[in-house]
């Protein structure tokens, strides 16, 4: 594997990989991210591939979510948030005007920290994205759409005889396969969770990890976790930031076992964090 | 191990001394509570009282079903014609009216703006709207029975002239818009506090799938407040009831049993304040007529704001 060495403004080195094996669906450059007049990331440059896990580690506060957000422009809704730089999904620009934000996060979808279905039933829960983007026209459609969806999310045989009944009445991790469901029914090409099982058990967790495992198929997926653990189990690659910078980027074997910078092999030995 | 032993760690401590403060202080506080509370339970049991002492004249379903109201007893045991009637329908359906239009108005106005203050408005908006809002909140109802009396009436029955209504001088619509404006705050204020309550992960989850903001306050933001917007609208509604001063001024003291919101009319409270005004003697059914009419509008307000902050309470527990 290639890597191109950059100098930085905080004279520490930002390794960029080239050549990762795959196709490139995302492309982050020179991205970078305020609040207000705090700068939370610094250019930021990234490629994302399709139809792999790339999960997102780091401190706390160096930004993981923050660039998360910056996918689907969930940032959009904080006003003190300002992105500047490109991001491209598909070779178009996520910030170009002509582009529709209710049609780039329909392909972009997001799966939260908390498991947050709306107090409405499971079926409207899954029906809520279809409904609002107009993609099933007949009940019998939508009713198909509801099924595929919980069958993805390894939800069905546990929710289909209660889909009149209300999401939030299901456990936590029932409630996050909910969550991702609710997400896979608009189609999006890419679905980024933000530490989606940090609220749930290790048997949750695994739960989902699997489903992960098995989406990956036909959805690019960037997931935020601060389990190593987790990291390594389910990404093909990783990205790790510090203090607002990507630090280093690659396979998530190579991190692990070899990282070049020394941060990160201090973060992954849990030295620093 | 014996009593004596010296221990290193003390936590043996000086009990008496703490004992008596907690209980004093304890005492205290509960005397204040109760001072508030024995008042409550004293007006309680007299208007419970004289309002026997009344059904002792009166019939109680000829004060709960009757359809006139002439509260107009002999003040001398010889005098004859004036025997007065007791019936509190017309004055029933005259607080109703008047309640009703009150909420006509207020809540689309008041919803709304809610609506608008807790999801659009910019957070100098905000700043600038919200205390302004609960400023009309603090505005004493007589200036609002002024206002009602001295601008809204006769701007009314001026407009209705031109249109060729007869909307008399002291009307049931001119009490009702006015109180209207005045439970505004009150609607706004309460359901925007319930919009508020709704969690951002919420909004999150919907502006995540790609709803723009009207869609995701008309399929999750409102539907998960209803609860307890209509807790803030009974108890508008309640206050509605209440209020006394707005239609002393402007809705008059006619007891018609109407439902035409452009004739004067007249309500419980408004009968309360006129039959206990003036020389009165005590013991009349006129007089303990007012307790009745006291004891049944508590009843009401006190069931309707039971119900109100039951569903408030038990929609802010929801998202605890
Ligand atoms: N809405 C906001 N307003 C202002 N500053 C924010 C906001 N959200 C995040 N920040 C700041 O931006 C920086 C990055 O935050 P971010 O939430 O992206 O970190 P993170 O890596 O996701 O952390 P964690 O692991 O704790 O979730 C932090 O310094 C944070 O204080
Ligand atoms: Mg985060």
């Amino acid at each position: 594997m290639n890597s191109v060495v950059m100098p930085n403004e905080l004279g520490t080195t930002d390794y960029q990989t080239e050549l990762i094996a795959g196709k490139s669906i995302i492309q982050a450059r020179d991205v970078d991210v305020f609040y207000g007049d705090k700068q939370a990331l610094f250019g930021m440059e990234l490629d994302i591939y399709e139809n792999s896990v790339t999960s997102l580690i780091g401190p706390s506060g160096c930004g993981k979510s923050t660039l998360l957000r910056c996918f689907n422009r969930m940032n959009d809704v904080i006003s003190t948030c300002r992105v500047t730089g490109s991001i491209e999904l598909d070779s178009q620009d996520i910030h170009a005007p002509e582009v529709d934000v209710v049609a780039l996060r329909q392909k972009v979808g997001m799966v939260f920290q908390k498991p947050n279905p709306f107090p409405k039933s499971i079926y409207d829960n899954i029906a809520y994205g279809p409904r609002i983007h107009n993609m099933t026209p007949s009940k019998v459609e939508l009713d198909e759409v509801v099924e595929k969806s919980l069958k993805r999310a390894g939800l069905w045989e546990e929710a289909k005889d209660r889909l009149d009944k209300p999401g939030t009445g299901l456990s936590g991790g029932q409630q996050q396969r909910l969550c991702i469901a609710r997400a896979i029914a608009v189609e999006p090409k890419v679905i980024l969770m933000d530490e989606p099982c940090s609220a749930l058990d290790p048997i949750a967790t695994a739960k989902i990890e699997e489903l992960i495992d098995e989406l990956r198929q036909r959805f690019t997926i960037i997931i935020v976790t601060h389990s190593m653990q987790q990291a390594a189990r389910i990404s093909q690659h990783t990205a790790f930031f510090h203090m607002g910078y990507l630090v280093e980027f690659g396979e998530t074997g190579d991190i692990f076992s070899a990282p070049k910078d020394e941060r990160t092999q201090n973060y992954i030995t849990g030295r620093i964090g | 191990m014996s009593q004596d032993e010296t221990h290193t760690i003390d936590i043996i401590g000086k009990p008496s001394r703490h004992k008596i403060q907690e209980k004093i202080v304890t005492y205290f506080m509960l005397l204040c509570s109760s001072v508030a509370i024995l008042t409550t339970i004293g007006i309680l049991a007299s208007l419970t009282f004289e309002t026997f002492a009344f059904f002792q004249k009166v019939s109680f379903l000829d004060f709960l079903f009757g359809l006139e109201w002439s509260p107009q007893t002999a003040l001398r045991s010889d005098q004859v014609g004036s025997s007065g009637s007791f019936g509190a329908v017309p004055l029933i359906t005259g607080t109703l009216l008047i309640s009703a239009i009150a909420m006509f108005f207020a809540t689309p106005l008041g919803l709304l703006s809610a609506i608008y203050l807790a999801e659009y408005a910019s957070k100098n908006v905000r700043a600038v709207v919200k205390p302004l809002l609960e400023l009309l909140a603090g505005i004493p109802t007589v200036v609002y029975g002024f206002f009602a009396a001295l601008i809204i009436a006769p701007f009314l029955r001026g407009g209705g002239e031109n249109v060729g209504l007869v909307i008399s001088s002291e009307s049931a619509l001119a009490a009702g818009l006015t109180m209207g404006v005045m439970i505004i705050p009150l609607i706004s204020s309460l359901s925007d506090d319930v919009i508020n309550a709704v969690p951002q992960s919420l909004r999150d989850a919907s502006y995540g799938l790609g709803a723009t903001q009207t869609e995701t306050i008309k399929e999750v933001i409102l539907p998960a407040a209803i609860p307890g917007i209509a807790g803030s609208l009974l108890l508008a509604t309640s206050r509605a009831i209440g209020e006394t001063m707005i239609v002393v001024m402007a809705a008059g003291l006619a007891a018609n049993l109407t439902a035409n919101p452009f004739e004067a009319v007249t309500t419980v409270t408004v009968q309360i304040v006129t039959l206990l005004t003036g020389d009165q003697e005590f013991e009349s059914a006129k007089t303990l007529s007012a307790f009745a009419l006291g004891f049944f509008l508590f009843i009401i307000t006190l069931c309707l704001n039971i119900v109100a902050l039951k569903i408030v309470d038990h929609y802010k527990e929801q998202y605890d």
